[in-house]
């Protein structure tokens, strides 16, 4: 699977009853909590095997499926570039 | 599947338990009682190595399992309710700078830390702000290349003696993070006394009065302080917390198999009776289960992965609640004894009710497990 399928997997175990858009904000929705954002983190590490560091915590990086895509894939180039 | 210490971590928790047996446990009561951690204990926790357990060896830390480290929580739980916070807070301020901390800030910190040269301590809770913690009421904002904090923290625990302290507050309207040294002008502490239970962790309300700090104190992004640098902190006070009351059933049990038998009622030992009997049985089944839970939320700590969150809620709300039975239990065998300060299980019972409120209490725990069991279904 693909890291878009992937993602799309697991935030669907906290948004369920909604077909959620790749670009659909999920910070924005207003029932997120700091819980759900920790997890998303500890997925988005263990998952695609990347370390996420202190300058990636912007909610930029996390708001949707498209920007979690993005932020894995810019994560897993600069490694492979490392 | 095996479930089995390693012939390192059966050392360690040997060790764990000589150091507790021989410092903590003869002289509880008396803490307690004072309501003070000598600093001479401090002294030899840091001697031992336990502050800086979970601090990685890049900056004097020993980078230990989490299950070795549950191990640490339980014994020091055993002997301490208080002793053990002061683990969990100054582990917490550590963990947040190691995870989230910018190289400076942990060049700065964790080298200090890990000696024991300083102790940490976490300000979150205010005193009108608990479970709900994003809605917290101290505000910092930016001043050139300074952050001017103004608020009141409350029930920070080792507030009294820490010297470093990592403080939430609301930051262009979201929660962030700071490191604030003792030493700033405009921070003050006040000692809380007379609390219910872990009475020596010298509680502190802290006062913050235009607070200048260097900007570079600031831990984790901006408006990303509550979602990852507070709860990433709490996620490991609340492990050390259900290793903790693993360690208080412990003691409890420990001590009513001792006074069963060795007093007698009605011509036998109270051993002998099935009401008694039944009340071990219950301490006896709830510790296995509350420590087999511990070491699931550790192991999948260890491993990284996700449900290691929820796992580790799941086991603080099962340990802190069959802590809380089993000392109610302990004390209801030791009758008038176990009211008296001649007996620690008074102690016990006190200090478990601070569990089911601290690092989430049990109906804050209660709504999240069941939001859980739905996601994973």
């Amino acid at each position: 699977m693909d890291i878009r399928t992937i993602t799309r997997a697991f935030l669907a175990k906290f948004f369920q009853n909604l077909d959620l858009q790749d670009d659909q904000d999920i910070f924005a929705m207003g029932f997120v909590n700091s819980l759900f954002a920790m997890q998303l983190v500890l997925f988005v590490e263990s998952e695609f095997g990347i370390s996420v560091e202190n300058e990636d915590l912007d909610i930029d990086n996390f708001k949707s499926i498209n920007a979690i895509v993005n932020l894995v894939e810019r994560k897993a180039e600069t490694h492979i570039g490392a | 599947m095996k479930i089995e210490l390693t012939p390192q971590q059966k050392r360690d928790q040997a060790a764990f338990r000589a150091f507790v047996q021989e410092e903590i446990v003869p002289h509880a009561n008396r803490y307690d009682q004072e309501e003070h951690t000598p600093v001479e204990l401090i002294q030899k926790i840091a001697q031992q190595g336990y502050l800086r357990a979970i601090i990685s060896t890049e900056y004097g830390g020993t980078n230990m399992d989490m299950i070795s480290y549950g191990l640490l929580n339980e014994e020091i739980g055993r002997g301490c309710s208080s002793i053990r916070s002061l683990i969990t807070v100054h582990s917490m301020v550590a963990h947040a700078i190691l995870r989230w901390g910018n190289r400076q800030q942990k060049a700065d910190w964790l080298p200090r830390l890990a000696e024991g040269e300083i102790i940490g301590a976490f300000g979150l809770s205010e005193p009108a702000v608990g479970s709900d913690a994003k809605s917290i009421e101290a505000t910092a904002a930016l001043e050139g290349d300074y952050y001017v904090l103004n608020g009141r923290k409350k029930w920070t625990t080792y507030g009294q003696i820490a010297g470093l302290f990592l403080v939430f507050a609301q930051c262009e309207g979201k929660v962030s993070a700071f490191l604030v040294e003792r030493e700033t002008p405009g921070f003050a502490t006040e000692p809380i006394r007379g609390m219910l239970g872990t009475r020596a962790s010298m509680l502190a309300e802290l006062y913050l009065r235009d607070c200048r700090i260097p900007k570079g104190n600031m831990v984790g992004g901006r408006g990303f302080g509550l979602a990852s640098v507070a709860t990433s902190a709490l996620d490991i006070g609340r492990y050390t917390v259900a290793w903790g009351c693993v360690g208080i059933a412990q003691a409890c049990l420990d001590a009513s198999l001792q006074y069963t038998s060795h007093r007698q009622q009605f011509g036998v030992y109270l051993k002998e009776h099935q009401l008694v009997q039944q009340m071990i049985t219950n301490m006896i089944t709830n510790v296995k289960a509350a420590r087999l839970l511990c070491y699931q939320a550790g192991y999948l700590k260890d491993a990284g992965d996700p449900h290691t969150i929820m796992e580790t809620w799941v086991a603080k709300y099962f340990a802190s609640t069959a802590a809380a039975q089993a000392a109610s239990d302990a004390v209801q065998i030791h009758g008038a004894n176990g009211c008296s300060a001649d007996y620690p299980v008074q102690r016990y019972l006190r200090d478990t009710k601070i569990m089911e409120i601290i690092e989430g209490s049990t109906q804050i725990q209660q709504i999240t497990i069941a939001r859980y069991g739905y996601q994973e279904q």
